[in-house]
Parts: structure tokens; sequence; C-alpha cells
């Protein structure tokens, strides 16, 4: 820590306020930095150091210009690490200054507590100085645009994990195994006289017992036995890969894994730290002279524009909304039951359990969750949620619906998997010719079907087999194949396709 | 100290230059970051590189929003509020210039050999056994390797592989040696007959403020003349060459002459990198005329330029014989480019076509 004298003392007083209202961090380490080391430390992703790429370099490039130009700043900037680590800019005044570290703390609160965090490493700014030693060496020894073109092609991939597996599977990569052993096993019969055999092996039981045995048996020849979301741990286990390409790839995907739970939990996130922010100075530690300051700076934070969301507006309010109901009682099948405006308006059982309520939420939820269990009309209408659409015949956007159902659909819509298509991986001998078979698992939007020809064509050099996906295109089944560079669309036929996939279940 | 991140960022300035990794040519995209400066939109170009990934199309045109929504009325009127003014950036010339360059992947210039001894500058001929990664002697340092392992007795010549350690590295090192300096002129010529409109110039006008400012970036002192003819040829300062219309027939050849005789006189090619540009719509007054045209051009101008450059405007009254008949009689000259320049659109293909031989 490099804190000045004043910055030392304003932190160790909100520091102590922070443990007051119950959060709970690891310990905070604050480092004071000017504006370049700042867009640094962010074109790395937070981290101090990370291993060579040129897309840290474009975002440097970009943030750079951004703060130059004044079009953007960073105020904050603090990474899920014990001990967590926190940036302030130097030129930031003293209440801004205030404001980001009751901010950070209630970040780390939530890294800590937060449920979704709970397997990410601790030690991560360790592990991703280590992870840059590891392919700058790599870099040295098979060279720098080898190793890099190697890296790219995983980069394209990175979004093909499973967010939702807790923890990272860490079991060792086995060699793979001679799926052929031979024809099904027949069933065991019990030994029994042979007039009896009729009742002690019933027939229908012995023909029930050989389906499932042969079944198993499919199961096991096939290449992943069920449909694999984790598409990059298939290709650690699967690929023809070099020792070294190995490595770099679950470098590649521990890296995803570990900043998957940020994109989860976005609006939980801020919305935690911006009530913190906010509790915080408000109630204990802001002075009168830097009011103003303060007001400004927060309204600036909560700042809401037409057709974009907030995550920091959408976070907090959704929290004070829960404290409000939860102190209010305004909860259970007495609350759901109550029809009269009047009285609802009224309703107060004085349960006073706000605070220990949204402790829980903050634990246990992802946005996700989040917003699926609290966001109700009563919500939509004080926060004048909508849904947009572009009317087709003026081409501008226009307000279509204030419906609480709807503005949920919507926005759980944007938030599920992170925004990004679900795929997995359901054959990794396709046509038994050693291909790989994507599919995508169609919600209602279709994939970019340019990007997904070029992710394709990375994916082969990886896999070095033709690699396939199927999707749904203007409402029909579409094969989207790319071998030898070359990206073909095929049609596919629609029976085949449900065959296929009731073949996979 | 020289930030870990420069590398990265150099790393992506080359690959976005396509320098390096043609293959990732194709994902090169030119964003702008849009801003709000008061009250106007500002935008910044910024070259991006953007790796595919499986996602969503762009498709969607709905979303959740917060606050007032302003319904839009249903029948369509006039708007009467000012648009968004989008403002660009200043951005300093010699920004400019690299912007210029990358985006058209301008090769450097090579400058003409010139003696003249001006200005001393750094210049690394000097080898330490420390400094930055950026100064590392690739060559010496793995031949210290080499030769650490040969007396290890790790190398095997079956598999020569050879893995330096810190201890081996060579780098350069800086000593300060007077360099030469190269000076360069660009005289720009056109055509101001009447049937060089309002519009013509325009174009023109845009197209010289970019030659000049990439040959500006390419040389320490740039100098510029400007000719302006119809019938006759006179010199003139840059407010007037953008700025006059006469009218008039068109000799082309008493601009060349001029330019000619400002060369012999004033620009002597042992000492200056001299750019002739000129441009017209390409209607000349009669074939004699053209005949001297190329004659002086062959004589007198082309031997001592670097580049001979003409540029046609499209105008409504031009013929555009003579850039035919230029290409025609000095077929094969890779001294001339000409080029056709259609509308705005074409400023930048004809720039490419100017510069980008690195002449």
């Amino acid at each position: 820590m490099n804190l000045t004298a004043d910055l030392e003392r304003a932190r160790a007083e909100i520091e102590r306020h922070a443990r007051d209202f119950g959060l709970d961090f690891f310990p905070t380490v604050f480092e004071l930095v000017d504006h370049d080391e700042l867009n640094e430390v962010a074109a790395f992703g937070g981290f101090p150091t990370r291993y060579p790429h040129w897309r840290f370099g474009m975002e440097f490039d970009r943030l750079q210009k951004g703060y130059r130009y004044g079009i953007s700043k960073i105020y904050e900037l603090v990474i899920n690490n014990d001990p967590c680590f926190a940036y302030l800019m130097k030129s930031n005044s003293l209440v801004d200054q205030k404001l980001v570290m009751a901010h950070v703390y209630g970040h780390c609160d939530f890294f800590k507590n937060n449920v979704y965090f709970a397997h990410t490493d601790r030690k991560m700014v360790d592990r991703m100085a280590n992870h840059g030693t590891i392919l700058r060496r790599l870099m040295e020894r098979h060279g720098v645009t080898e190793v890099e073109t190697f890296l790219d092609r995983c980069l394209a991939l990175d979004n093909l994990i499973d967010p939702h597996s807790m923890a990272l599977c860490r079991t060792p990569i086995v060699p793979r195994t001679d799926p052929d052993q031979g024809a099904p096993a027949s069933p065991a019969k019990l030994k029994a006289k042979s007039y009896m055999d009729r009742f002690v092996n019933p027939p229908h039981y012995l023909e029930q017992q050989r389906r499932e045995e042969t079944e198993r048996h499919e199961r096991a020849e096939r290449l992943p036995a069920r449909p694999q979301r984790d598409v990059l741990r298939f290709l650690l286990d699967h690929a023809p890969l070099k020792r070294w390409q190995q490595e770099v790839l679950s470098l590649v995907r521990e890296e995803a894994y570990y900043f998957a739970p940020q994109a989860q939990t976005k609006i939980m996130n801020e919305g935690w730290a911006s009530y913190w922010h906010s509790t915080i100075m408000t109630q204990r530690v802001l002075r009168d002279s830097e009011l103003v300051d303060f007001a400004d700076h927060h309204a600036g934070t909560l700042a809401t524009s037409p057709g974009r969301l907030n995550p920091y507006k959408l976070g907090i309010e959704l929290y004070r909304s829960i404290e409000d109901r939860w102190n209010k009682g305004r909860f259970g099948k007495q609350w759901d039951d109550c029809e009269s405006l009047a009285e609802r308006r009224r309703y107060d059982r004085k349960l006073d359990l706000g605070t220990a309520k949204i402790f829980e939420v903050h634990r246990l939820h992802c946005d996700v969750t989040f917003v699926d269990t609290f966001l109700d009309q009563d919500f939509c209408d004080a926060q004048k949620m909508y849904v947009y659409r572009t009317n087709p015949r003026t081409g501008r956007p226009e307000v279509a619906s204030r419906d609480h159902k709807l503005v949920k659909e919507q926005l759980l819509f944007g938030l599920s998997n992170s925004g990004q298509p679900i795929i997995e991986v359901v054959d990794g001998n396709h046509d038994n010719r050693g291909e790989l078979r994507l599919a995508h698992r169609f919600e209602g939007l279709e994939i970019d079907m340019k990007f997904a020809g070029e992710t394709l064509k990375l994916l082969e050099a990886i896999w070095a087999r033709p690699v396939c996906i199927e999707s749904k295109l203007d409402g029909k089944g579409t094969l989207v194949r790319c071998e030898k560079g070359e990206v073909s669309t095929r049609e596919l036929a629609p029976s085949g396709a449900t065959d296929r996939k009731a073949d996979a279940r | 100290m020289i930030r870990r991140i420069e590398r990265d960022r150099t790393r992506f300035k080359e690959l976005v230059r396509g320098k390096i990794r043609g293959d990732l040519k194709r994902f090169v995209a030119h964003g702008e970051m849009l801003g709000r400066k008061g009250k106007d939109l500002v935008s910044i170009p910024l070259p991006g590189l953007e790796l595919p990934h499986f996602r969503f199309g762009d498709n969607k045109k709905e979303g959740v929003g917060q606050g007032d929504g302003e319904p839009q009325p249903g029948e369509g009127q006039a708007g009467d509020e000012p648009g968004e003014h989008l403002l660009e950036v200043e951005v300093p010339l010699s920004e400019l210039a690299a912007l210029l360059g990358e985006e058209l992947e301008l090769p450097r210039i090579a400058p003409r050999g010139r003696d003249e001894l001006i200005a001393p500058a750094g210049r690394y001929i000097g080898i330490r056994r420390t400094g930055p990664e950026s100064l590392r002697h690739a060559k010496r340092t793995l031949r210290a390797a080499l030769k650490r392992q040969i007396i290890a007795g790790t190398f095997d010549p079956a598999d020569p592989c050879i893995v330096p350690i810190r201890a081996d590295r060579h780098y350069r090192s800086s000593k300060s040696k007077p360099a030469a300096d190269s000076s360069a002129v660009v005289i720009y010529m056109m055509d101001v007959s009447g049937s060089m409109g309002k519009e013509q110039k325009e174009l023109v006008r845009a197209e010289a403020f970019w030659i000049h400012c990439w040959l500006k970036s390419q040389y320490q002192s740039l100098e510029t003349r400007f000719i302006v003819h119809d019938a006759a040829a006179r010199e003139v300062d840059e407010a007037t060459f953008f700025h006059l219309r006469e009218s008039g027939g068109t000799k082309i050849s008493a601009a060349y002459e001029l330019c000619a005789q400002l060369m012999r006189e004033k620009f002597p090619p042992a000492v200056w990198n001299v750019y002739p540009f000129h441009f017209s719509d390409g209607d000349n007054w009669s074939g004699r005329d053209t005949e001297r045209c190329v004659e002086l051009l062959k004589q007198e101008i082309l031997p001592n330029a670097n580049q001979f450059a003409y540029g046609q405007v499209r105008s409504a009254y031009g013929s555009g014989q003579f850039k035919k008949d230029l290409d025609l009689a000095l077929v094969g000259d890779v001294r001339l480019v000409t080029s056709e320049i259609q509308d705005r659109d074409g400023i930048l293909p004809s720039i490419k076509a100017f510069l980008g031989k690195g002449r």
C-alpha cells in the first residue's frame, strides 16, 4: 500500500465502518496509481501482469485514447483475490477516493461471500503471473508467432465453458481407452430349477435388463457419453494436441472459469457495492462540505439513459426494494393474496428482516435468479422499466410494454449464460469420420453465421479434422460445417435432427 | 521505464498493419469510440482486432430500458430538433499521418541518398550485457547461448535446440553519430481552367492535404510550391492555389515547363527529393500540346523527380483524354503514376496509388 496519510486515515475509517455494518472481506490492499498505470492494469483485466498477448495492448490503446480525449475514465478497479487488490487514481479528489474505497469494500465482501465465487482461485494474482512465465517460456522455445496463433484459436473458444459447473473439474486427463470391449454382456440369470425358471427369471425382466445393458454399452462407445457444455475440457481430453498446446489451452480454460462468475453477477455485484458506498458514505463518512461532490458522482454512477440498462442502478434498487419489503413483511402468501390497493400501500408487519435478507440474497444468488426472484410489478412500476422494440415501419425504437413479466423475460434472455449462446459437444466422432459435432441449444436467438464460420475455422485447426455445428436459421435446422478452411451450410432434415437429439439424450 | 503493456501494444499495432500473421488480417475492424464532450458527440477512430466467437447475431431489436420512455408519434413528422453532430477529435498532424499510413498500408519512403550532414542522432552501434528487451541483439544472444551450451556439453548437433538464459543476453547500445538528413519538395500543379468547378477543387484540396500530411511525416523538412495554369502558368501561394477560379483554355505544357524550370533552378535532384503532383480534369487544348508535355516529362521532369503523379478529377466538361495519352506514351515507366478521382470516395484509393510505392 502506498497511500498518503490523508487517504490512509480515510481508508481505516471506512474499513471500520464497513466491518461495523457486517461486511466481511479479505484484507484489501489499495494502490495509488497514475492514469497510465491504471489503464495498464485495467487492460490486463485488473492484474499487474498477464501473459503476453496483443489483446491487452489493444485494450490499453483504447483506454488510453478514451482517457486522453476525456471520453472515459476508470474510477475503480478491484480484483477477486486474497488479499483483494484495488487501485485508486492519483488525480481523483478525496471525496471520490472515499466513495471508491467504500465501493471497493462492497465488492470485496461480495467476492468472498457469494457462492458463485466460491470455487475461484483466491491466489489468482500469482497464478496469472505463473501463466505469464509459462507462456513466455513457451514462446521462447517454440516461437512467438506459433504460440500466439494457437493462443488466439483457444481464445476464440473461451466462451465455450460450463459456467454452472460450480467447480473447475480438475480430474486428471486420462489416456483414451479403446471403447470397443466386445458385445454387451447378457444379463445374469438366477439359478433355478427348470420348471421354476419362468418365475425366478421372468422373460420380460431379462429383456429389460438386456435393453439397458445395450444402451449403456452404446453410450460408452459414444464420445462424449452425453452432450458436454465444457467444450474446452473436451478438446483437452480428446484433441490431438502437443504437450505445450495442452498447457496453453488448459491455462486459457482456467482463466475463463475464473472470470465467469463476474459476468454472472454483474448486476448483483455492482448493486451491492453501490448500496454499500451509498450507505457508508451518507450515514457515516461524508462531511458537510463533500455532500454536493458525492451526490454528483453518485448520480453519475447510477444514471440511466433511454434504451440502456445500468447494472449499478438496477442492482442497488433491487437490494433496496428487497430490504424494504422484508422490513415491512411484504412477502409470503398473505402479501400475495392481498388484493386491496389501499391495504397494500399501508401493509407493514414491522418484521425488520431487511438487512438479514439482503445479506442472504447476496450470498446465494446470481443475476439470473436475482432478477427472476425479486423483480415484480411493483418494482417495475416504481423503476419505470419497459421493454422496447424497433417499430419496423418507422425504424425507431418504441416502448412496447411495461408488464413486469415481459420485462423480466427480456432481461433474463440477455442474462442467461451471460448473454452467450449455449453450445455443447454432441459427438466427437461424427459420421464415424472423427469429425467434431457441436450443437447450439436454440432458444429463440440465432447465432451470427459469419462469426460462427470463422470460429469453426479456428476450431478445425485445433481438432485437426472437420468440425460442424448444428443450429437453427430462419426456423430450420441448419448444419454449418468447416472442412479444410472451407465453410459450407446445409439444411438438416427436420426428422433427422430430432432423432439425433433424442438419440443423444 | 518501459511499461510491460507496451510490448503487447506494439505487437497489436504490427498485427493491425498486417506486417506479421496474415491469418489475422481478416479480423481487423476499424471501429470508433463514441463519447460525449459537452453537447457534441465525439468520435475517435480506433483500429481493432476481434477474434471471432460463437455469439448471437445483431438482429435483436429489442431490449429493456428504464426511465420515461418516449413513445414515438405514430405519424411520421418532420423533426424539429437539431441532429447530433459528429465532431472529430483534434488529432495532431503526425498522428493523422500515422493513421493514414496504417489505413492505406503505405510503405515508408526510402529517400534517395543525400549526404548533407546535419543532425546528430543516436544510433545503435554498441553492445552491452544489460538493456531493455526491445533492444535485444538476437544474433549475439544466440551465439552466446550456443557457445555456453557447447562448453557445457548440452548441445546436441542432431537436435540443435538452443535455449538462451539470462546471462546469454546481449543488447544494443546507442552511440551518437551525425546522420544524413533528407529534404523534399512537393510541387502541386492544378488546372484552373473554366471546366474545373468548385467541386473539383474541393477534391484536389482534400487530396493535397492528405498527401502533404504523409510526406511531412516522412521528411524532416518539406517544402511546397504551387502552380496554377490555364493557357498560361504561374506560381502562386497556397491560398490562391485552392481558391482561384479562372476561366479560359487549357495548355498543360505551360505548367510542366514552369515546373521543370523550378526544378532546374531551385531544387536540383542531388539535394532534393522532388514530388510533382498534377491535377486536372484531363482536357488539354490540343494533341500537339500533349506531345510537348510528354516530351517535357521524359526529358526534364521524370529523370529528376522521385515520382511524378497525375490525378485526373472527373468533371462534367472534361474529356479525360490526357490520362489515356500519358499512360500510352509512358507505358511501363515506374516514375509516373496516374489515377482517376471520381468523387470523394475516390480520394483514398488515389492516394494509395500515388504513395503506395514508397518512392
